[in-house]
């Protein structure tokens, strides 16, 4: 293990340690039934029908997006719901995905973050209804979550994040957390809901930073209204 | 003109409809504003009868005229009831053919009929699958009259054929399975109770309850596609949604997580062609 993962290593525990309510509010309730497994036969099936049911006629790019690494593999075979083992096995490889911007800091932009939570666009591929060419892929971090309440428009499958700085502090400790769980939320909570936006890349690491700050200003809407 | 749906007169299917909407004016007042004009749309639409009416009677229409190569009609396609019985086929589909050995939905069976029946190859006869305004499909239409000859009846897919208990199963794996570049699956939105989507209420479709209300009124006119989409239609955009790749069609995938759908969602009656957002 390098000295980098290590030093991640503490600072998550320390946050963790920390936050327990911040580091778990995130996380799904634990489904009531027992992790089952699900029966390899029926998984080989199930994989041959489903990759044999996509159009082969598209970029190769684009049907790579199906693939499966140990994280959505594991998962996807537990329901989202796998044993503890399995469970910390799932997290302490995805912390150690986690990078840092060049520049190190954490706290960017608010209003660039707002802009990154507002939108749910980017992405979409296919022949029927694609973006068009060099769209700019959102955070959409509003579809699950309530941040600033003037938005309205808010889901709910996330926990509320109005006030999150107001109510978690605004140390450099929860920006950190902030920015981990940005980037890759399973290093927390394995199987969550939440995609991993730094570890898809689908953002950078200073537009994870700006989100941070949209999270941690004191100026932002989130904590000032 | 078309069968009668028991029980639901068009103003009361009306008044079903925006109360089902209701959901949109939860919230504050803002979110009430923008929901409005999206309700006052319905009401509009309502108004004259849902427009899928009129796809429904070109379905009809589609599926008596002999057509294909082999200038036939579809009355003699075999929906699952046996030939040319079009009435409750819907509210029973998937099912295992024995004739083709899959487990096969509307879509897919219409499109075997079409081939076998009318002498269409594969490719005519999928070419022009979805709808767009201005641009109708025959395929939607065909399934929209299918669709409607089910009105007022039960969802049954029990699966008991092990070949239809296996697709249960295959697309209960579908439905779990997460890929792409949001780690997404079906279940991350519609596996839990009681949450949305910015405002849109999620169905929590592994449970009867939820798959009924989501099951029942397909295929449906889309307020906002201007067109009926079918289930075919719905779950590939799902996909798209999810920023998966476009899938074939017709796509063993979709009939897999229909079967997986249509399974939890039997006992429900189907209210079709319904109407949405």
């Amino acid at each position: 293990m390098s000295h980098h993962t290590l030093r991640l290593l503490a600072a998550a525990v320390a946050v963790s340690t920390i936050l327990p309510l911040a580091a778990h509010a995130a996380d799904k309730a634990p489904a009531a039934a027992k992790p089952a497994k699900a029966d390899p036969a029926l998984v080989a099936k199930a994989e041959k029908l489903y990759l044999d049911s996509f159009d082969p006629d598209q970029p190769r790019t684009h049907l790579d997006r199906l693939k499966q690494d140990e994280a959505m593999a594991l998962c996807s075979q537990y329901k989202d719901n796998p044993p503890a083992a399995v469970r910390a096995k799932i997290e302490k490889a995805q912390l150690e995905t986690i990078r840092f911007p060049v520049e190190g800091r954490l706290v960017g932009d608010w209003k660039k973050g707002e802009e990154l939570a507002s939108s749910g666009r980017g992405g979409h591929i296919g022949k029927i209804q694609p973006d068009p060419k060099g769209t700019a892929r959102g955070g959409n971090c509003y579809a699950c979550h309530q941040l600033a309440t003037k938005e309205v428009a808010y889901g709910t499958i996330g926990p509320s994040l109005h006030n999150f700085a107001k109510v978690r502090g605004y140390g450099e400790d929860i920006a950190r957390y902030a920015y981990m769980k940005v980037y890759n939320a399973q290093a927390f909570s394995a199987c969550t809901n939440m995609p991993r936006f730094g570890y898809h890349a689908w953002l950078t690491p200073e537009q994870i930073a700006d989100i941070v700050a949209f999270l941690m200003d004191p100026e932002s809407p989130v904590n000032k209204d | 003109m078309r069968n009668q749906r028991p029980g639901t007169p068009n103003a009361a299917r009306a008044w079903l409809m925006a109360g089902s909407l209701a959901f949109l004016a939860t919230g504050s007042a803002l979110a009430q504003d923008k929901s409005m004009d999206e309700i006052a749309k319905y009401r509009e639409m309502l108004a004259d009868g849902n427009p899928a009416e009129l796809i429904e009677m070109r379905g009809e229409e589609l599926w008596k005229t002999p057509r294909g190569p082999k200038n036939v009609s579809l009355e003699q396609c075999d929906l699952g009831l046996g030939p040319g019985k079009v009435e409750g086929a819907y509210a029973q589909l998937p099912r295992y053919f024995a004739d083709t050995g899959k487990v096969m939905d509307v879509e897919s069976r219409l499109v075997h009929c079409m081939q076998t029946l009318q002498g269409y190859s594969f490719a005519e006869a999928t070419k022009n699958w979805y709808s767009k305004p201005g641009k109708e499909s025959d395929l939607v239409a065909l399934v929209t009259w299918i669709g409607g000859q089910s009105n007022g009846q039960k969802i049954s897919v029990p699966a008991k054929h092990p070949k239809e208990a296996e697709m249960v199963k295959i697309g209960e794996y579908i439905f779990h399975r997460r890929s792409g570049p949001q780690d997404f699956g079906c279940a991350i939105c519609h596996g839990q109770d009681g949450v949305r989507i910015r405002l849109q209420d999620l169905d929590n479709l592994s449970q009867p309850k939820g798959a009924q209300k989501a099951m029942r009124t397909w295929p449906s006119y889309r307020v906002s596609q201007g067109t009926v989409w079918t289930m075919q239609r719905r779950l590939i955009d799902c996909m798209r949604q999810a920023r998966w790749p476009e899938q074939k069609f017709p796509s063993d995938a979709v009939v897999a997580l229909e079967m997986y759908l249509q399974n939890k969602a039997t006992g429900g009656v189907l209210e079709s062609p319904g109407i949405k957002r």
